[in-house]
């Protein structure tokens, strides 16, 4: 790893300060990614800004039809908290489903929906849950959010704050985890908020995206046999030797029929 | 430099590292505290676990600044002064849940916070899902699953003392 200097602000205003003042300085969550890329040298950053002295950014709570999670709460925290697991089981499910107990025990949730992994889990969640990203500067809606392989709306210096989920009436997740690295293969998330379907797919494409011919179906008919027999055209997504964009295909209906049931 | 300082084994220490030192390279290289071990050194075989503020971490996936001001408890620190071992240490030995030892620590720090964190019992499927992060090259891992199953009984004080490995 490269020698870098070292930042812990106590508030948002000053972590953004000296990101903003610096643009090879980055910000560090619970560094579960972040700490592995730096040991191969695949990153210089000149700064690393800790976030975790600053408190406004941990924490998860409930206002109305709304649950808001800090950015840097952890995998852990999501995975146990009371209000999680109550509204938004399959989410509780997913954190519970990351790594192992010692990475959940220091990743945080706005740590790897920034980072935009296309084998991450959380941005299948946050995409199907319409969630919306609160930024130190702005409020962007999901859809506008994940932009490409590791690529989001954030600019440089701007700082994921929040997550705001509205509740929602059922969710479900499945994905087929890659068998040696346990990230995600193919994962489907599905959400019924308000009446309305959304179905997030990760793991299977460069990055997040919505079958929006699932959620048609599902709107009509909520049950895995309205997606059965619907295919997802392999054009775009990714192969390598652990599966062909073929085979991801193919596991996207499979595990949107998994997580309909799932989510019952 | 930057300047940590954090209470490891119950000792206070203030220690002078490079923002880029690892907590298991102050651990091992300052303190000499090298009972914790690097195994991959990718945050995948859990040989460097340790508990920060009472959580489980791999130490190698965490940088020595991040530690400031934490409690840190390594695998020296779990028997009592006078040598009597931590129940999840003594069924280790009782149960034989180790072949050459080198995961034997990270395995015996994430076992206890698993064990802590379980109050209601432990099945033997749900001990084998909560050593995910841990790796056994020898696959010792029938043993130690065995070991963690009798102390959590000690733990949670519905046996007084470890069952024997002959029952």
């Amino acid at each position: 790893m490269y020698d870098f200097a070292y930042h812990k602000p106590t508030s948002i205003a000053d972590a953004v300060k000296i990101l903003s003042a610096d643009p090879d300085a980055r910000p560090i969550s619970g560094g579960q990614t972040l700490l592995p890329a730096l040991k191969h040298r695949l990153n210089k950053p000149s700064a690393l800004v800790d976030l975790s002295a600053i408190a406004e950014l941990r924490g998860i709570k409930r206002d109305g039809n709304k649950i808001t999670i800090g950015a840097m709460t952890r995998h852990a925290d999501v995975a146990s908290n009371p209000e999680v697991k109550a509204a938004i089981p399959a989410l509780a499910r997913m954190a519970e489903s990351i790594g192992d107990p010692q990475v959940r025990n220091r990743g945080t949730m706005g740590g790897s929906v920034s980072n935009n992994d296309p084998a991450a889990d959380y941005p299948a969640a946050v995409l199907a849950l319409n969630a919306t990203l609160v930024t130190d500067k702005r409020r962007i809606a999901a859809d506008d959010f994940f932009q490409g392989m590791f690529t989001t709306a954030l600019e440089p210096g701007e700082l994921l704050v929040a997550i705001e989920i509205p509740v929602p009436e059922k969710t479900g997740y499945a994905k087929m985890r890659n068998p040696a690295s346990r990230y995600v293969m193919t994962g489907v998330f599905v959400a019924r908020t308000g009446g309305n379907v959304r179905v997030a797919v990760n793991g299977a494409g460069p990055c997040v995206f919505r079958q929006t011919e699932m959620e048609k179906a599902l709107t009509a008919n909520w049950s895995p046999d309205a997606v059965a027999n619907i295919k997802q055209s392999p054009e775009g997504l990714n192969g390598d030797i652990h599966g062909s964009a073929e085979y991801r295909a193919h596991l996207v209906t499979v595990m949107a029929k998994r997580a309909v049931a799932d989510a019952g | 430099m930057p300047q940590v300082t954090l209470t490891v084994n119950g000792k206070s220490h203030t220690v002078e590292v490079e923002g880029r030192t690892l907590l298991v390279e102050l651990l091992r290289e300052k303190l000499r505290l090298t009972g914790t071990h690097v195994g991959c050194d990718t945050s995948q075989c859990g040989a460097c676990v340790v508990h920060v503020n009472g959580d489980s971490v791999k130490s190698c996936t965490m940088l020595a600044v991040q530690a400031d001001g934490a409690e840190v408890t390594t695998i020296e620190g779990l028997a009592a002064p006078d040598g009597t071992l931590h129940p999840m240490q003594e069924a280790f030995r009782e149960y034989h849940a180790l072949q050459c030892g080198f995961c034997t620590p990270g395995m015996v720090m994430s076992a206890i916070d698993l064990v802590k964190k379980n109050p209601q019992g432990l099945s033997e499927k749900e001990i084998r899902e909560g050593l995910e992060g841990n790796l056994c090259r020898c696959t010792g891992y029938h043993n130690i699953v065995k070991a963690i199953a009798a102390a959590q009984e000690v733990m949670h004080g519905r046996r007084s003392e470890l069952a024997s490995a002959a029952e």
